[in-house]
């Protein structure tokens, strides 16, 4: 996984309240593998119409959000459906981080599996961030996963985030890894709880 | 003294391994269900070379993709066909049992964990799917994971979390006839919003859940996600209990003995603290539709569209103006002035023999307006209804009787609502395109989809169960 660290880069807003994953990625689009590029397919159907031209009022189509790093989300950003696959859509279009006042659980924990930051500002924050950017799209803004800030024009935001999603980001870390150190704190639970709940061993089925 | 716990504190300390000084504790899974949408997951361990720490916790149903009509072993679309087999191939490398198409108890992961007595109270039950939460409602830990976390689990039978806080929802009162569990629910989604438990877990209390069937239950747990809860659950009781005895693979004789002594321990003790409370009267609570496009947009049936005019806030203003042009809505139209186009019975929400059996009760001698598919939650409830004789009234009411899965809930099948067209539906999500491009989903009660489906548009079942056996 890559490392996050500091970034600057456009922002686009979303200003969208309960953004859901089936927005993000429409289901129709799960059963394709990753390498088929999700990407291209990120909010299918509100960038296009149902012929698949662009809807020119929609923020990722106009002039100076086209190609955006950082997104500036609405209250729920995310919720919903549990697919990791929204997820790789929006870090293969090119977002690296995510800024909105809530995410659903599911998509933050998703996120962090994959080097996406979600940073969380009250509502203020984000309408004031959004402001700004409608008033100068292009304008680069600089997340700061070390001090936890974001700077956006001439004002610099705290942001939120989980301690161990901000490490997990910061160094790259896999879980996996991580859990095959506690390996033998693993069996030694297992055994213990075999006999401390037997009966939550499933009967055998055929 | 020992601290008072709340149900979830209990389940919690029961399957941590080990915690963190950051916060964060590794659990220990007991079931883990996985689904043709779990292929990314099964990627990773063959990129890692990696083996199934425990193929005997883990289960596998094709539901997600799996036809609803026409031939199962021959599926015509080769997508679909691809996704199934993927499945199987997964499972058979990793000895995974599998519920599949030919097996008799296939069906939606969610109907088939309970059906088979997988899922049991006391259990940590993960799956890549956020409706996972459904099986809170024995009392067991449950909910839906990402791919990545689906990927660790089959590695590790572990999960790292950080513990979400505690929120007890509680109804107390006898609803009225014609109130159902998916009301109860709308109503509790409505009032919190659809991020209303972020970061919770819900436990649901009082005397109207208690009174509530299993399946009832398991409705209302099913959406505990839609107000954005980590997970939702019950506290087991003799109902709970009963439900579990002699299913498949529940323990049985003095295992179920031991099982139900703890089992009977999985109650938050009194005086146990929440973080957060919330309360509704169950006995004021109504049959409830949805008219926007999120659960949140949840009101009476007897109510009208909402004018975002009305709204003081301007970002909940332009949401509403959003959902309704999406809707094809005029504020102030009565709810039960919208026609519908089409309506759909299924999904892990509600197509249980108890929903199937509530729809069939106002559908019986009755023919619906519109067409419409009935999908059984799984393969045992849909022998069942046909036992019991509800499929005959389903067709005689010119309704499709179809094979069970997921079917138009997702609608990644192929069974999707047309563009433009409105449904009413038993299912979970009414967001944007969630039934099919342009989709346009009206959320409720199995009955109140019975009664759309009669009346031609949103209707207010209760007239209709006047002098009806229900």
């Amino acid at each position: 996984m890559e490392k996050f660290t500091r970034l600057t880069a456009t922002a686009c807003p979303l200003d969208f309240t309960n953004l859901n994953t089936d927005q993000l990625l429409p289901a129709r689009y799960l059963k394709w593998p990753r390498s088929a590029g999700l990407g291209k397919v990120l909010l299918q159907d509100l960038r296009f119409d149902s012929e698949g031209h662009e809807q020119a009022d929609f923020p990722l189509n106009r002039p100076g959000w086209r190609d955006p790093k950082i997104i500036v989300g609405g209250r729920n950003f995310a919720c919903g459906s549990s697919r990791e696959a929204a997820v790789y859509a929006l870090y293969d279009f090119g977002i690296r981080c995510v800024i909105a006042p809530s995410f659903g659980d599911i998509f933050s924990g998703n996120a962090v599996q994959n080097g996406l930051l979600t940073a969380v500002v009250d509502d203020n924050a984000v309408a004031e961030i959004i402001a700004t950017l409608q008033a100068t799209p292009d304008l680069p803004v600089t997340v700061d996963l070390e001090q936890q800030t974001i700077l956006c024009g001439n004002r610099n935001y705290h942001f939120a985030i989980d301690a161990s999603c901000r490490m997990r980001l910061l160094n790259g870390w896999d879980d996996i890894a991580l859990t095959e150190s506690f390996r033998d704190k693993i069996a030694a639970f297992k055994k213990e709880d075999a006999s401390r709940r037997a009966w939550a061993k499933p009967v055998l089925m055929r | 003294m020992a601290q008072e716990q709340t149900l979830f504190d209990k389940l919690w300390d029961a399957h941590e391994i080990v915690r963190r000084q950051d916060g964060e504790s590794l659990l220990w899974v007991d079931r883990h269900y996985v689904h043709e949408g779990s292929f990314h997951a099964f990627g990773r361990l063959v990129e890692r070379r990696a083996a199934v720490a425990e193929p005997d916790l883990t289960f596998a149903v094709a539901d997600h993709y799996v036809p609803t009509r026409g031939p199962r072993n021959n599926i015509g679309n080769p997508e679909i066909a691809r996704m199934v087999r993927q499945l199987e191939d997964n499972v058979a490398t990793h000895r995974i049992k599998l519920f599949g198409l030919d097996d008799p108890r296939q069906g939606i992961v969610h109907v088939v964990g309970p059906e088979q007595g997988l899922t049991l109270p006391g259990l940590l039950i993960v799956c890549g799917d956020s409706h996972t939460s459904t099986h809170g409602a024995l009392g067991a830990y449950a909910f839906g994971i990402g791919a990545s976390e689906v990927a660790h689990v089959l590695m590790t039978q572990t999960i790292w979390q950080r513990k979400p806080k505690r929120m007890r929802v509680t109804v107390d009162g006898q609803v009225t006839p014609g109130v159902a569990a998916k009301d109860i629910v709308l109503a509790i989604i409505a009032k919190i919003g659809a991020d209303g438990a972020t970061g919770h877990a819900i436990e649901f209390a009082g005397s109207t859940i208690r009174a509530l069937s299993i399946e009832g239950r398991l409705t209302v747990c099913n959406m505990s996600i839609e107000g954005g809860a980590r997970c939702g659950m019950i506290a087991p009781d003799s109902k709970t209990f009963d439900y579990v005895k002699g299913r498949p693979a529940a323990p049985t004789g003095a295992a179920f003995e031991q099982a139900v002594d703890a089992w009977s321990k999985l109650v938050s003790d009194d005086g146990a603290d929440f973080d957060r409370e919330v309360q509704l009267d169950g006995a004021a609570i109504v049959p409830i539709v949805t008219w926007g496009t999120s659960p949140e947009h949840a009101s009476p049936v007897a109510a009208s569209v909402p004018d975002p005019m009305a709204e003081p806030d301007p970002a909940r203003a332009s949401a509403l103006r959003d959902a309704l042009g999406y809707m094809g809505l005029r504020p102030g139209t009565k709810l039960t002035d919208i026609a519908i186009d089409r309506v759909f019975i299924g999904s892990c929400t509600n197509a249980r023999i108890e929903d199937l059996r509530a729809a069939a009760a106002v559908l019986a001698g009755r023919v619906s307006k519109v067409p419409g598919l009935v999908s059984a939650g799984s393969s045992v409830v849909k022998r069942q209804a046909e036992q019991e004789g509800l499929d005959r009234i389903f067709r005689d009411a010119g309704l499709e009787w179809g094979e069970s899965g997921c079917s138009m809930c997702v609608g990644i099948n192929g069974d999707i609502v047309a563009p433009g067209e409105r449904c009413a539906s038993t299912t979970n999500r009414n967001f944007r395109g969630r039934q099919g491009p342009g989709a346009r989903t009206h959320l409720m009660s199995p009955a109140m989809v019975a009664a759309a489906a009669v009346t031609g548009h949103l209707a207010d079942v209760r007239p209709l169960l006047v002098s009806r056996k229900v």
